[in-house]
């Protein structure tokens, strides 16, 4: 089938960026989305340009490498999907497709459609982890946990972290993916011990790192790829408000 | 503990402990108006009017409503402006860049909120010039028309009644009333979210009573003035 794709070009993040047009004529229905970015970047190799440069790596859904706006979409049509599941079955002949990267101010260009994620790094630096013994696998049945929460936690704990929340939110907030964050600990008696810090450093780090506060519009929810419910931001919100109030009345902390 | 109001959610906090204690008012106002309706001889709503001017609890929570209207829009626009400066991103070869609109997985009023309290904000002085300062600092010959109750008792049944004959008038306050219903059929619902007072299960049962509160206060406050001025011309 024949696409016409309207790709963002950026040589570095300094650098002025544009839409380029593409004609891709050989495109077929059974690639993934990314197959067919492939053969356009072959195509452009083969006429000596420069191949649109884009992030990916498991092409299976799990790593949350890959990652760009489909016509407006994050990760495009399709529900629960990230941008490697999708299928050029969604589009037809003669369609055209424009692929930008996602836009936040937290996440710079650093080329064409790879943007920077590194401000999710510093986010998890700043309370993502838990303290434990370290040496062998504790005995499984130590710590009994309702299976009910454990669910709730492994939900929050498929955060592959690839930013579609960012793209997504209206004001580039980043709330679903700490709110996955601190759920995954928050539920679970392992991450009880720094519970107090957690949220509130976390979103510390993530407000000064320039992303924008929630307004409950629900759009991150709606585009993730993973389907991770907003009610972990209200768990997040509900940890925050309980830290705050801590370093308010607790001598400590 | 500074910090806290300074923060992203301590800000969104703040929204909703003043959106959850002005929505308490509204429900009492609209008690208050709902005696228009009942008695049309207007002795029952000029009662409730001189009992709402003049009760000491009510003097209490009049400047703490005031402090709450304040607080509700001084935050909401330093949210709004903090969250307009992370949305349009100044990309080099991009003159200017709007999010794209994400319609299909959001409602309308939840992207507008902040529009829709402007209009409520600009109603909101309309409606206090024309009733709150009449009554409480200007006065008015309607005010002063005889009731049959004491003579104390202001005729606040007359003044009401008589701006609500004006078709205009009457379309302000539809109009009000409806940006109210539809800040209200989000805010409910986000006041709790906001607060942590919500999973998935009671997100369901919240989001049903931000309809129900969002229709029972805006429909009732548009109801008011249209059924007097319906009144008037029948």
């Amino acid at each position: 089938m024949k696409l016409t794709l309207k790709i963002w070009r950026q040589n570095s993040p300094k650098e002025k960026g544009a839409f380029k047009t593409y004609i891709l004529d050989d495109a077929s229905q059974d690639m993934t989305f990314l197959e067919m970015l492939d053969a356009l970047n072959e195509k452009l190799i083969a006429e000596n340009e420069d191949p649109v440069a884009f992030d990916h790596d498991c092409r299976e859904g799990i790593c949350g490498s890959c990652g760009m706006i489909i016509n407006g979409r994050p990760h495009g049509p399709g529900k629960e999907i990230t941008t490697c599941q999708l299928n050029m079955k969604a589009f037809k002949d003669g369609d055209t497709i424009v692929i930008e990267p996602w836009r936040a101010k937290p996440f710079p260009v650093i080329k064409d459609l790879i943007v920077d994620r590194s401000a999710f790094d510093k986010i998890m630096e700043a309370g993502g982890f838990i303290n434990t013994d370290v040496g062998s696998a504790p005995e499984a049945n130590t710590y009994p946990i309702k299976t009910h929460k454990a669910e709730e936690a492994f939900e929050a704990a498929s955060c592959i972290g690839c930013g579609a929340c960012v793209a997504a939110c209206k004001n580039s907030s980043a709330m679903l993916f700490v709110a996955a964050k601190v759920s995954q600990y928050a539920l679970l008696p392992q991450g009880k011990v720094e519970s107090l810090q957690r949220a509130w450093n976390m979103i510390m780090k993530m407000d000064e790192l320039g992303f924008g506060s929630c307004t409950n519009t629900g759009a991150c929810e709606a585009e993730c790829p993973k389907g991770i419910s907003l009610a972990h931001i209200a768990r997040l919100n509900n940890e925050f408000i309980k830290s705050g109030f801590n370093k308010l009345f607790a001598d400590k902390h | 503990m500074s910090n806290f109001f300074v923060s992203s959610i301590g800000k969104k906090f703040v929204m909703s402990v003043t959106g959850m204690f002005l929505i308490l008012f509204l429900i009492v106002h609209l008690t208050v108006n709902s005696m228009i309706i009942i008695d049309d001889t207007g002795a029952l709503f000029n009662k409730a009017a001189h009992f709402m001017a003049t009760n000491p609890i009510i003097k209490i929570i009049e400047p703490i409503l005031a402090i709450g209207v304040i607080l509700h829009i001084l935050f909401a626009s330093l949210i709004t402006l903090q969250n307009q400066l992370k949305r349009d991103i100044n990309y080099p070869g991009l003159r200017r860049y709007k999010k794209y609109d994400t319609c299909a997985s959001t409602n309308w009023q939840s992207r507008n909120m902040y529009i829709l309290g402007t209009v409520i904000l600009t109603f909101l002085v309309i409606h206090l010039i024309n009733f709150f300062w009449k009554i409480r600092y200007t006065g008015s010959p309607l005010l002063e028309q005889p009731t049959i109750l004491s003579s104390e008792i202001k005729n606040v049944y007359a003044l009401v009644t008589t701006r609500f004959t004006t078709w205009w008038y009457v379309l302000i306050y539809v109009i009000g009333a409806v940006a109210l219903g539809l800040h209200l059929y989000h805010g409910v619902w986000s006041a709790f979210q906001t607060l942590g007072w919500s999973n998935r299960k009671w997100r369901k049962i919240l989001n049903v009573i931000g309809v129900i509160i969002s229709v029972i206060l805006g429909g009732g406050f548009a109801f008011i003035p249209l059924f007097v001025f319906i009144k008037s011309i029948i």
